[in-house]
């Protein structure tokens, strides 16, 4: 069975089929604002060059975020309709597992920090075990001080990464000492990967019930509530 | 290559998926050789949005992408087709809200990619053409299509399809939107266009004589300057009855829409008129266009309120047109909040 990964969370848009042996397409593109130009062209472009029909497809791996909701938008209903249309299930996955998952390896905490713009960050705590990396709090949107007090008040070996921890390196830094990882952005190769060890044990859901992690209230719906309370 | 069928031989019998996402309607329709609807379900976000006086894209943007899916699969079993006679999928890709608009183009585009048929993007105001020959797909060209929501207001000649000539628009506000905000100014809540509508039937039409900018002069139009005078109507007489103020308004709206949509049918030789759009719905409006289609012996044709408002069954209909012209549309289409419509010189 063939899993297909789909990562649009952020500005790099990412594409990957594996099967049990490992990623057999990778394709990753820097789309800044073009997700939806990009994306079906390279599942296509993946599909053809590794040798992979349609009906071999299993299962989508689909990373619903917290990210930038534009592109994360793109990839979830692209995900839900091909899941939809080829009749398979689809194993959604957090964007902070996927940006750790590299480092299941490493003993220290990781934290997957997420540039969310507006001056806040999405961020998420995880450690190793064995082939994988488990989540140690539930994911926040916050500022940077925030995590900064996160990290004193954790008081762990840590080391960060995402394109938020690289964007904000000096004020992490200075307020916690901490590694900064090199990986920027979530690859499709780790979301493929958790995508197999999930399928195997059908730990997947239905296209409908596929729901987007936000984080962060609509716009519109801030500015509600800070009527109301004024 | 999958999605890039061009050859497709484009009948009476093709099939087409349409999809409507590029406001606060999600929509999904199943139509038949460009005229036959088999299904066209609509689910109304308005609930979401009412509390906020009009469409949050980001709002709109979560809600598209909850229910979009569940209304495909009720239109293809609605329509009692299996995926298989989809011959092709449409989506909406402009104009619109970014948002929005980026959940139905993907969409479609993954199902026209799965399912290996050619995907075409929509023009939103061209298929709202497409509303008339819905319902009388024998309808007789050119026609003048009066074209009015909250973001539109367009007098367009239509000579076939895929030719169009713009022969006047609004030069500020569209009609839809003096509603939404004369009704907020009332404190009529939202959407404003019914609840004017609700209300101008308790009121008297000729209570006050509302400004018709630009009646007689030429195809474009202005509601700006109406707008205005309401406000300051009311705030010199704040004692005036509101629903002599929604009618009064709606009378002035309705006058000029009705008076130059004549003359530009007139002026075009047009075999009859067409309404189209949000607006509409609005009850004067219909009353008035058919009348006025009595009077100069020209046919008025009225499609339904749920063909005249968004609805994906016009996608699939203007789909099925676009696909016999010009084939097919890559993979890499995106979205175009800011799309014209193309017109014929
Ligand atoms: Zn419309």
């Amino acid at each position: 069975m063939i899993v297909l990964g789909i990562e649009t969370a952020t500005p790099r848009v990412s594409v990957a089929l594996a099967n049990h042996d490992g990623v057999v397409a990778l394709i990753e593109v820097d789309a800044g604002r073009r997700h939806a130009e990009t994306l079906v062209p390279a599942i296509e472009f993946a599909c053809r060059h590794a040798d992979v029909t349609l009906p071999e497809i299993g299962v989508v791996a689909v990373d619903v975020g917290p990210g930038l909701f534009t592109g994360m938008r793109v990839g979830i209903a692209t995900a839900k309709s091909l899941a939809q249309a080829l009749e398979i299930p689809v194993v959604p996955l957090s964007s902070l597992e996927v940006l750790a998952h590299p480092l299941r390896n490493d003993e220290r905490v990781i934290v997957s920090v997420i540039d969310a713009r507006k001056g806040e960050i999405f961020y998420g705590f995880f450690r190793a075990a064995g082939d994988r990396v488990v989540a140690l709090a539930e994911p926040r949107c916050g500022t940077v001080d925030e995590l900064v007090s996160d990290l004193v008040g954790r008081q762990q070996s840590v080391v960060c990464v995402g394109d938020g921890a690289r964007r904000y390196r000096e004020q992490i830094v200075d307020g916690y000492r901490c590694d900064v990882a090199d990986a920027v952005f979530p690859s499709a190769a780790s979301l493929v990967a958790i995508g197999d060890r999930e399928a195997r044990i059908e730990k997947w859901v239905d296209a409908d019930d596929v729901a987007a992690l936000y984080l962060r209230k609509p716009d519109a719906e801030i500015n509600w509530s800070t009527r109301e309370s004024a | 290559m999958p999605g890039m069928n061009r050859d497709l031989h484009v009948s009476d019998s093709t099939v087409v998926l349409a999809i409507e996402t590029s406001c606060d309607e999600t929509a999904a329709a199943v139509v038949m050789g460009g005229t036959e609807v088999l299904s066209n379900v609509v689910s109304s976000q308005i609930d979401l949005h009412a509390a906020f006086g009009g469409v949050v894209p980001e709002i709109a943007s979560r809600a598209h992408v909850e229910l979009l899916n569940p209304i495909v699969a009720r239109a293809l079993s609605e329509a009692n087709i299996d995926s298989s006679r989809v011959d092709a999928v449409a989506a909406t890709y402009g104009p619109g809200l970014i948002g929005p608009l980026l959940v139905g183009v993907s969409a479609a585009k993954a199902l026209a990619f799965a399912w290996d048929v050619p995907f075409i993007g929509v023009n939103h105001l061209e298929a709202h053409l497409y509303a008339g020959l819905l319902d009388d797909p024998s309808l007789a060209m050119p026609v003048v299509v009066l074209l009015v929501s909250g973001g539109h207001t367009m007098l367009i000649e239509m000579r076939g399809p895929g030719e169009y000539r713009l022969i006047g628009q609004s030069i500020d506000d569209a009609a839809g939107e003096a509603f939404d905000k004369v009704a907020r100014f009332l404190g009529l809540g939202y959407p404003g266009g019914p609840a004017i509508d609700r209300l101008a039937r308790e009121g008297d039409p000729t209570a006050i004589d509302f400004p018709r900018a630009m009646l007689n002069d030429g195809f474009d139009f202005s509601f700006s300057g109406l707008k205005t005078s309401v406000m300051n109507h009311v705030r010199k007489s704040p004692s005036v009855a509101t629903a002599d103020v929604a009618a009064s308004f709606q009378a002035a709206v309705v006058d000029v829409l009705v008076a130059k949509t004549r003359r530009a049918a007139e002026h075009v030789g047009a075999r009859a008129m067409v309404l189209g759009g949000g607006v509409a719905a609005n009850s004067l409006l219909r009353e008035r266009f058919a009348a006025a289609g009595d009077a100069d012996g020209r046919r008025a044709l009225l499609p339904t309120r749920e063909m005249c408002t968004d609805n994906a069954a016009m996608i699939g209909s203007a789909a099925w047109y676009r696909l016999r012209s010009d084939g097919a549309m890559p993979l890499d289409t995106g979205a175009f909040p800011n799309l014209r419509l193309t017109v014929t010189p």
